[in-house]
């Protein structure tokens, strides 16, 4: 499989911005794998991350198509070594059985999640890590029994002084 | 601040933006503007077919070097106009679009000649916007026209809900138009171009590809001196036609898949610079010949565009005619250009004279017309052609002096384009001769715009290449397809030039060369719209050509036997 890359987008909070955005990653014929995304406090902007498998000289050339378009202020593809990324998820486990129970809390605890809510025969449980220990986790977990599940991507943000809008 | 209702803000806002023509059809959505359209300076040219129009509009942006401004309704007055804006946005030319749309209480419910244009436009627009805010309509009007005519130019579409024309507010006309991720970058970067100029002066074998960005930044007369100054030979795509006279002692003519002398000498280039050229495959021909061994410099204002197909060893990010300026600066500077030596000059004569047609006396052949065409038209003439093979055989015989004087349907290759973007052409420089190279396929698409060029006093030639086919299928079809005919034959009961005379134009048949040339002269002289049919052999091919997926090198000029 071809290598997940991350490119971090900040775009005006428009409408249509994240449909041109989107529209131009379809056109290429790459399939977006995450996004996240959330205007910032001044709601003036907002912070996109995408990830998508793709070779990086294409995912390069994607980039540029990007950051061509006008309602796009900056877009990078982010280095991995240079850079910190968390996904969020949020499961649902069938804990009837005791055992099952047991298992659920030890598994969450090992994971270092939080419990959100605890019923006594379900407990939804918030999972954060890198993209790989969260899929770690949700495989601990299926024999448990997964009710339903839900994950944020990846969100990320680079390391040290350098950032999207220009190294400081 | 004054208050006044959208519509009549629109109509001020493009008056301040100095527009002075609008092409256009109305529709319901659009009757308030229509109605304070009346009560400004700004010419309205109605037109049959919004797709006409909007090509009209593409027309008039190209010869004039101004944004064109086309105007239709909802609904199918925006479906109308697709291939109108994606004409202009693929050959990068300022076309500003601006839709009618039902109002926005009734925007998302399937009404009455309601189509989301802003969806269906994304992908062929360089910026569209739709308005919900009256208030923001000169904002609107001001940032579409800065979009479609800063940094690589393109189509901009503005969609206008009914009820935000109707509505008043208080309007400012001097609101500033800044996108904090839109810089269009314009200077070259000095350091780039140092470089560029160093490796220039030591070439050898040094060879220039031009294309529409020189055209489209008015740099022919710098490119020319550039030319010069290296001693290299210069080749052109199609939509650079005329970035250097097709006369001139170094024009290498068109490079690519119907090119000559050009593609010989590109692939033996020790350095290739490209300016405004997008390398596409119609003009690199299949990527491993197309200049193997040299160093590539290119020049493009779009940074996207660098490496995007041909990888380059220095890129120089900035408009055409300024980075062209710079280069000739610092070459002068360095004073020591080698320059191609006189051997690889001379190849250039040796490779034109090894090419040179016999002139064919009396029969009426694609290229005997397209020379026809050429003595009889003024030096300053303004040509435009439709797509298929009298396009390329324009491209080809069709002598340009003067850059931005051969107008083509490049990127998109949209049959129908020429006719009305003649009109619009006309339109812009109502002192020049204007003339469209057709063909019968290409001209039956949208021959309904002679009534525009005929009620609108806006008068053209067209000259109709007219082989019964849709010939450059056809070609192919001989070619590779073991002559097999499909899909390609016309049998016409349609008389062009009858078909002319109700227009109200004046329609003619040539069918022989001193026909053609006494009809063309007087078509010229006649300030009146004139259809020429000119009957072709249906089996011609049109060479030199290069069969798709070949290189450069591999061409083909004549008919297998």
């Amino acid at each position: 499989m071809t290598p997940l890359n991350i490119i971090s987008l900040l775009v005006e909070n428009k409408p249509g911005v994240l449909f041109n955005i989107s529209n131009n990653f379809r056109r290429k014929g790459f399939n977006i794998h995450s996004i996240t995304a959330i205007a910032g406090e001044d709601l003036d902007t907002t912070r996109i991350t995408i990830t998508v498998r793709g070779d990086a000289h294409e995912v390069t050339k994607l980039v540029e198509q990007i950051e061509k378009m006008v309602d796009v202020i900056k877009v990078k593809r982010l280095d991995p070594l240079r850079t910190v990324q968390r996904d969020l998820a949020l499961v649902k486990l069938h804990t009837a059985d005791p055992l099952a129970q047991e298992e659920a809390l030890e598994t969450i605890n090992r994971y270092k999640g939080q419990i959100l809510d605890i019923k006594p025969d379900t407990i939804v449980a918030e999972v954060t890590g890198s993209v790989n220990e969260v899929s770690e986790f949700m495989r601990d977990v299926k024999n448990i029994g997964i009710v339903e599940a839900a994950r944020t991507g990846i969100t990320a943000i680079e390391k040290g002084w350098i950032t999207l809008e220009g190294n400081q | 601040m004054t208050e006044m209702t959208g519509s009549k803000a629109y109509v001020k806002a493009l008056e301040k933006e100095g527009v002075t023509h609008v092409f256009g059809i109305t529709g319901a959505a659009l009757i308030p503007i229509c109605d304070d359209l009346l009560d400004c300076g700004i010419r309205y040219i109605p037109g049959v077919h919004e797709q006409g129009s909007a090509h009209m509009a593409d027309g008039y942006a190209r010869a004039s070097g101004r944004p064109g401004v086309v105007q239709v309704t909802s609904g199918p007055g925006a479906t109308n106009i697709v291939t109108g804006v994606a004409t202009a946005q693929l050959d990068s030319s300022p076309l500003v679009a601006f839709t009618g749309q039902v109002s926005m209480s009734m925007v998302g419910t399937d009404a009455f000649q309601e189509v989301d244009i802003i969806g269906v436009t994304a992908s062929i627009t360089k910026w569209n916007h739709q308005v919900r805010d009256p208030a923001r309509i000169p904002w609107a009007v001001k940032a579409a026209m800065y979009v479609a005519n800063t940094g690589r130019k393109g189509a901009v579409l503005v969609d206008l809900p009914k009820n935000v024309t109707t509505e008043s507010a208080e309007m400012d006309f001097e609101a500033e138009v800044s996108f904090p991720g839109y810089r269009p970058r314009i200077r070259p970067d000095p350091a780039e171009l140092m470089w560029a100029a160093r490796v220039l002066s030591e070439a050898s074998q040094p060879v220039i590809v031009a294309g529409g960005g020189v055209v489209s930044a008015g740099a022919g007369r710098e490119l020319t001196e550039l030319a010069e100054l290296l001693m290299a030979p210069t080749a052109t795509s199609l939509m650079g036609k005329g970035s250097i006279p097709s006369n001139h002692p170094l024009s290498l003519g068109l490079l690519g898949m119907h090119g000559k002398e050009a593609n010989y000498l590109v692939p033996d280039a020790d350095v290739l610079l490209v300016v405004g050229s997008r390398f596409s495959d119609r003009t690199t021909g299949a990527l491993a010949g197309f200049a193997p061994g040299a160093r590539i410099i290119h020049i493009d204002i779009d940074r996207s565009e660098m490496d995007k197909n041909v990888e380059s060893v220095i890129k120089v990010c900035g408009d055409a005619r300024l980075s062209i300026r710079g280069l000739v600066d610092q070459i002068r500077a360095i004073r020591r250009a080698k320059g191609g030596n006189g051997e690889w000059v001379r190849k250039v004569e040796e490779l034109r004279r090894s090419h040179e047609e016999p002139e064919d006396s009396d029969g009426v052949s694609g290229p005997a017309v397209i020379k026809a065409i050429r003595r009889a038209l003024p030096r300053d003439a303004l040509v435009t052609t439709d797509v298929g093979q009298h396009q390329m055989l324009a491209a080809i015989h069709y002598d340009v002096y003067e850059p931005g004087s051969f107008l083509t349907s490049g990127g998109l290759g949209a049959m129908g384009w020429g006719t009305p973007a003649a009109i619009g052409v006309k339109a812009a420089r109502p002192d020049r001769a204007v003339l469209n190279i057709s063909g019968d396929g290409s001209f039956a698409m949208t021959e309904n715009n002679l009534a525009v060029a005929v009620d609108e006093d806006l008068p053209i030639v067209v000259v109709v290449l007219n082989n019964r086919m849709l010939g450059m299928v056809a070609q192919w079809q001989r070619l590779f397809m073991g002559g097999r005919y499909s899909c390609v034959k016309r049998e016409y009961t349609l008389d062009f030039a009858e078909l002319a005379e109700s227009y109200g134009a004046h329609g003619v048949r040539a069918e022989t060369m001193r026909e053609l040339d006494a009809e063309l002269r007087r078509a010229v002289a006649s300030d009146y719209t004139t259809v020429i049919d000119v009957p072709i052999d249906p089996e011609e091919n049109v060479y030199p050509m290069i069969p798709p997926g070949m290189g450069l090198k591999d061409i083909l000029t004549e008919d297998l036997p």
